[in-house]
């Protein structure tokens, strides 16, 4: 009786299945087509003769592009997990003065739109010397990933026992003898957590870096793959090749670490 | 805790040019910002000249933002609608304990993981007008010839336009209010449902009178964060369509964008930006200031 009643429920979640599938289908169906094939109404045909035409033509134009996204996002992810570790304990385990609204005014950084901020942005790293730079573009996702890594190693740290710590300090260990000794090692888990998440969504990220980086050649992947389909004189199947290795780093990280990528996914609406 | 007072002004010693940079950058900026608004600054070289709202009223006065205020209405309300509805529909599957959970799981889930950018790029050739799905349904043997997001059709200050980026960015969004929802029906004691069973309550009672109250709180936090995405939504209408024939895709994020970056419209950007900043604070602050009040207890 009971799989009966599962039937209509497994009709339905492949039927979502085949539609949150066929944009992908589109876009490696697309990649793998030679130039010749790239005509009018065949976009959802099969292909019928796969070549990496397109990725080569897509790689030759964006490789450099998605090595600066790597120089990116790997900075920006490390320097995350050092700053949000370091606030979220302190604002975990010490009480002090307008600690409460102190940590809402980080909070409420991380839901503002950055056009609001752009431009003394681009005036601040004009005048020291980063604007249009990668490193420029390094230390602003720094600084407006704080709420969020900071949030999410909070939420984290509220959930260990206070006696943990004290134990330790019984031991002679001062608080943040403890919190190098005895809070960092069982860490780990938020650790990976806020590094996935950063990645992901620096990775991601447009406006700052159209807005940031104007050379070419140390522009990240996204704002490449956009001038690279802005383009019209550019054939679909490149296109879709270039978008597809723009995607590919995150989506690895998604299918091999999904499960800390949906934790962080749910500690984003502030309570943990 | 009890903690000693020499370690506590470690503490703050660190903390405070942390926050201070970060305090600089946000609130020093957005206060910056407010004061390009009030000015005339029109070139490369700033301007502070004061002249009170004028750029507001320039704003609210043009057809473009106009249009803007429009269309971020309705792209957020069906967006958010389509989001929760679909989102729980998914939710409600996945909780019967399917074979193959994870499986389908990752599968809603993982447009999520993908950049605005290349949601743009893949569905701006799906909604093509020539090959995409019009070049589908003809195969199929319909006579499709929507617009798409090329259409200037409007229904009620509607652009249908919009419902190409809609679809996307619900495509995109669906999984995450899938995953809230999820993990709410998993926090329901099986007990309570397995009682509620023997009791007589059928499928529909069960949602009506247990499931629904219990994720109440959760669809408020959806709300609150597919709010905030697309009342700044710039990355995805810029990737797949631009500002459109008469602006029927346009969004205040791109217009700033376009206005400061391109046309040197400092002031009338930074003003964009000031109205923007404040219609996600009247829906981000009151969350905050609930969610930190309870905390304190």
């Amino acid at each position: 009786m009971k799989s009966k009643t599962l039937v209509p429920k497994y009709i339905f979640a492949v039927l979502f299945v085949f539609i949150f599938l066929f944009p992908l289908y589109v876009l490696i169906n697309n990649s793998i087509k030679p130039f010749a094939d790239v005509r009018i109404s065949e976009m959802w045909l099969p292909a019928e003769n796969p070549s990496s035409e397109g990725f080569k033509e897509a790689f030759s134009k964006l490789g450099q592009n998605l090595k600066n996204s790597f120089l990116l996002v790997i900075p920006v992810s490390l320097m995350s997990i050092v700053f949000g570790s370091i606030i979220g304990f302190i604002f975990s385990k010490l009480r002090f003065r307008f600690s409460n609204v102190l940590f809402a005014l980080i909070i409420f950084g991380m839901f503002i739109p950055y056009q609001s901020i752009l431009i003394p942005l681009v005036r601040t790293l004009n005048k020291i010397g980063l604007y249009g730079k990668l490193s420029g573009l390094i230390v602003t996702h720094i600084i407006y990933g704080l709420p969020i890594s900071t949030l999410m190693f909070r939420n984290y740290y509220a959930k260990i026992p206070d006696e943990l710590l004290e134990a330790g300090m019984i031991d002679g260990m001062s608080l943040w003898g403890a919190f190098l000794k005895i809070i960092i090692p069982i860490s780990m888990p938020t650790m990976v957590v806020v590094l996935i998440w950063q990645f992901t969504s620096v990775w991601n990220d447009f406006l700052f870096a159209v807005v940031i980086t104007q050379k070419p050649s140390i522009q990240p992947i996204t704002v490449a793959l956009q001038n690279l389909a802005g383009s019209q004189v550019i054939e679909w199947n490149v296109q879709m090749a270039g978008a597809l290795i723009a995607a590919i780093p995150t989506l690895i990280v998604y299918i091999f670490l999904g499960k800390f990528f949906i934790q962080g996914l749910l500690s984003g609406s502030v309570k943990g | 805790m009890y903690c000693p007072k020499k370690d506590i002004k470690i503490g703050l010693i660190i903390l405070f040019p942390l926050l201070a940079i970060l305090f600089l950058f946000v609130y020093g900026f957005i206060a910056w910002s407010l004061r390009v608004s009030f000015t005339d600054w029109n070139g490369i070289i700033p301007n502070m000249d004061w002249v009170g709202f004028e750029n507001y009223r320039y704003l609210f006065q043009s057809q473009r933002f106009q249009t803007d205020l429009r269309n971020t209405f309705y792209f957020t309300l069906f967006f958010i609608i389509i989001c929760i509805v679909g989102g729980f529909f998914l939710s409600y599957l996945l909780y019967a304990k399917l074979k193959a959970e994870s499986l389908f799981r990752t599968i809603y889930l993982f447009p999520l993981s993908l950049s605005f950018v290349v949601t743009g790029v893949l569905w701006r050739w799906i909604f093509n007008p020539e090959i995409g799905l019009n070049a589908l349904l003809q195969m199929i043997g319909f006579k499709a010839e929507f617009g798409w997001f090329t259409s200037t059709y409007s229904i009620g200050g509607f652009n249908v336009a919009l419902s190409s980026l809609i679809i996307a960015a619900s495509w995109q969004y669906m999984g995450y209010t899938m995953a809230m929802f999820l993990a709410g029906l998993r926090s329901i004691p099986d007990q309570l449902i397995e009682s509620a069973k023997i009791d007589g309550a059928g499928e529909w009672r069960i949602i009506r009178s247990i499931i629904l109250p219990i994720i109440k709180p959760i669809t408020f936090s959806a709300m609150i964060v597919l709010g905030h995405v697309s009342l700044k939504i710039f990355d995805l209408a810029y990737a797949m369509t631009g500002k459109g024939p008469a602006f029927v895709t346009d969004f205040p994020g791109l217009f700033m964008f376009e206005t400061t970056f391109r046309g040197n419209h400092y002031s009338e950007g930074a003003a964009i930006s000031v109205i923007m900043l404040l219609l996600i604070a009247v829906v981000i602050v009151p969350y905050l200031v609930s969610t930190f009040r309870s905390e304190d207890v």
